[in-house]
C-alpha cells in the first residue's frame, strides 16, 4: 500500500515517498511524511506496520543524534545504515520484531552519495536505485530500463515522474501525492510534492 | 479481496472494524515496555520490563467488542468530539449508555474505541501520569507529549485524543500499535466510514458552533443508522480555550423519527 523510491546520481540522491497514512481501508491522513531526518545529510524512509515505523525510526534517529553528541562528529550514511541493520537484526529474533521496510539515503563528504535498501528481515544492500511496496513491482523495470549512473538531477526527477505515472495508471490504490527530497553536498532539500495531475 | 498490508498477526485493537471476534494474539498489558533497547538510548527510565509476559492470546469468556462510532474535528470555534454510547459484546448490546468520551483535564478530552475495559484502564493511567507531570514540572504536558506518552503505553485499544492548549486546538489519533497521527478530522470505530462520508462533505473551517455541533450529530446519527454495533445515544463535547463543555446526551431514536417526519411532510406537501 505504501511506496518508497530512491534514485542515486553521481553527486545526489533523490528520494520520494507517498503521503497516505491508512488504517485498513480508510485514508486517515493525506499529508503524512514518511521521511525521518537522521542528520544533516541522511534521511531514513520508513514504511511497514503502523506503530513500528515511527517507533523504530525515532529510535534510530535519536541514537544517531546521540552518537554525534558523544563523539563530536556525525555517523556516515554507511555507518548509519549498518547500525540500523544491526538493530533490526537484533530485534528480529526477539519476541517483538519490528516489521519495517527502509530506505536510507545520505551524502558522505568522503564517499559521495549512497542509497541503502533494507527490508524487514534486516537484509542490507547498497543500490543505485530501489523501491519498497507493491508499487515496486510496477516501477523497478522502469528504473532498470531508464537509469544511467551519471544521470542529472532533472533526469532523475523525470524518471521519478515516469514511475509515479505508472503507479497512477496501473496500481489499484490511489496514491494522490508524494513527498520528494534530494540530498547532496549542501544537505537535504525538499522539492515540490508530486501530485496526480502534475505527473502527466 | 485486498490483502491488508503488513499485518502479520491479528491485533485486539483491530476489532474497531466491527469484527466481533476478539480472540486473537495480543501483547499482554504488561509488556508494553519489553522492548528495552540494547544500545545507547533508553526510553523513559521509570519503566520496568516484565519478562514473563509473551504474545499468547488471553482467552476471553465471550467476545468483547466496542463497536463504535467516534469522531473529532477542529474548526474555527475549537474542537468537537462526538461518540455513540453503545457497548456491544458480539451480537448483544451489553450496555446502551456508555461514556466513550472522557475528560482528562479541563482542556483535554479522550475518545475511546476498542476494548472498553482496556480503554478505561489506560485513560485512568494516562490521567494519573499527566497529573503527575503537571505537579512535577509546574506546567501541563502538551497534547503532543500526552499523545506520545499514550502511544508508548497502549497495547490493545485505539484511542483518539482531542484537546485544546495555549497553542490552539489539536486533534491527535493514537492507535493500539503505537502510531500517532495529528490531523484536522478523525473518525474511529466500526461506524467510522459512514461518519467520514458525512464529515468529508460538509466540514469546513468556517463553520459556526451550532453548525459544527449539528454536523457532528448528523455524522454519528448516519453511522449509527447503518452500523449495527453503534447506536443508542450521542455524546458531544465542545472544547475551546475556556475548556470543555458537554452537550446534553441525545437519544438518536428521536432524531430518526424526526427525520422520518420531515420526509413524510415534504412528500405530502411536495
Amino acid at each position: 500500500m505504501e511506496y518508497l523510491i530512491g534514485i542515486q546520481g553521481p553527486d545526489f540522491v533523490l528520494v520520494a515517498a507517498d503521503n497516505v497514512a491508512a488504517s485498513s481501508i480508510i485514508q486517515m491522513k493525506h499529508d503524512y511524511d514518511k521521511m525521518f531526518k537522521l542528520s544533516e545529510k541522511i534521511l531514513l524512509l520508513c514504511v511497514g506496520e503502523a506503530g513500528d515505523t515511527v517507533q523504530f525510526a525515532e529510535y534510530i534517529q535519536k541514537n544517531v543524534q546521540l552518537y554525534k553528541m558523544r563523539n563530536g562528529y556525525e555517523l556516515s550514511p554507511s555507518a548509519a545504515a549498518n547500525f540500523t541493520r544491526k538493530n533490526l537484526a537484533d530485534y528480529l529474533r526477539s519476541r517483538t520484531p519490528y516489521h519495517v521496510n527502509l530506505l536510507l539515503a545520505g551524502y558522505d563528504d568522503a564517499d559521495g552519495p549512497g542509497l541503502f535498501y533494507m527490508d524487514h528481515l534486516s537484509s542490507l544492500a547498497k543500490a543505485p536505485f530501489a523501491a519498497h511496496g507493491y508499487g515496486a513491482y510496477l516501477t523497478l523495470s522502469i528504473l532498470d530500463r531508464y537509469y544511467k549512473p551519471d544521470l542529472t538531477q532533472d533526469e532523475a526527477m523525470d524518471l521519478l515522474k515516469k514511475c509515479i505515472e505508472e503507479l497512477n495508471r496501473r496500481f489499484i490504490l490511489n496514491l494522490p501525492s508524494f513527498s520528494v527530497r534530494v540530498i547532496d553536498k549542501n544537505g537535504i532539500q525538499e522539492l515540490q510534492k508530486v501530485t496526480v495531475g502534475a505527473a502527466k | 479481496m485486498i490483502e491488508l498490508p503488513d499485518r502479520t498477526e491479528p491485533r485486539v485493537g483491530l476489532q474497531s472494524r466491527g469484527n466481533r471476534h476478539h480472540l486473537g494474539s495480543t501483547r499482554s498489558q504488561n509488556d508494553f515496555r519489553s522492548r528495552s533497547p540494547s544500545s545507547a538510548l533508553s526510553i523513559p527510565s521509570s519503566t520496568t520490563s516484565f519478562s514473563g509476559s509473551d504474545k499468547r492470546s488471553v482467552l476471553r469468556p465471550f467476545p468483547m467488542s466496542h463497536g463504535t462510532t467516534t469522531l473529532g474535528f477542529i474548526f474555527q470555534g475549537g474542537v468537537i468530539a462526538a461518540a455513540d454510547t453503545r457497548a456491544s459484546a458480539g451480537g448483544l448490546v451489553a450496555c446502551p449508555a456508555v461514556h466513550k468520551i472522557t475528560p482528562l483535564h479541563s482542556h483535554l478530552v479522550v475518545t475511546s474505541s476498542g476494548s472498553g475495559a482496556d480503554c478505561m484502564l489506560w485513560e485512568r493511567i494516562l490521567a494519573r501520569e499527566i497529573r503527575l507531570y503537571q505537579l512535577r514540572h509546574k506546567r501541563r504536558l502538551s497534547i503532543r507529549g500526552t499523545a506520545k506518552l499514550l502511544s508508548f503505553m497502549l497495547q490493545s485499544t485505539r484511542i483518539t485524543q482531542t484537546g485544546s492548549t495555549d497553542y490552539g486546538p489539536k486533534l491527535i489519533y493514537v492507535c493500539s500499535d503505537g502510531a500517532r497521527l495529528q490531523g484536522d478530522v478523525f473518525s474511529v470505530g466500526s461506524g467510522s466510514p459512514y461518519a467520514y462520508g458525512v464529515l468529508d462533505r460538509d466540514l469546513k473551517w468556517n463553520l459556526s458552533v451550532p453548525e459544527a455541533v449539528s454536523l457532528a450529530r448528523e455524522a454519528v446519527f448516519r453511522a449509527t443508522h447503518r452500523d449495527a454495533y453503534s447506536g443508542n445515544n450521542v455524546d458531544l463535547f465542545h472544547i475551546t480555550a475556556q475548556g470543555w463543555h458537554q452537550r446534553k446526551r441525545e437519544d438518536l431514536k428521536e432524531e430518526y423519527y424526526r427525520k422520518i417526519e420531515e420526509i413524510r411532510h415534504t412528500n405530502e406537501s411536495g
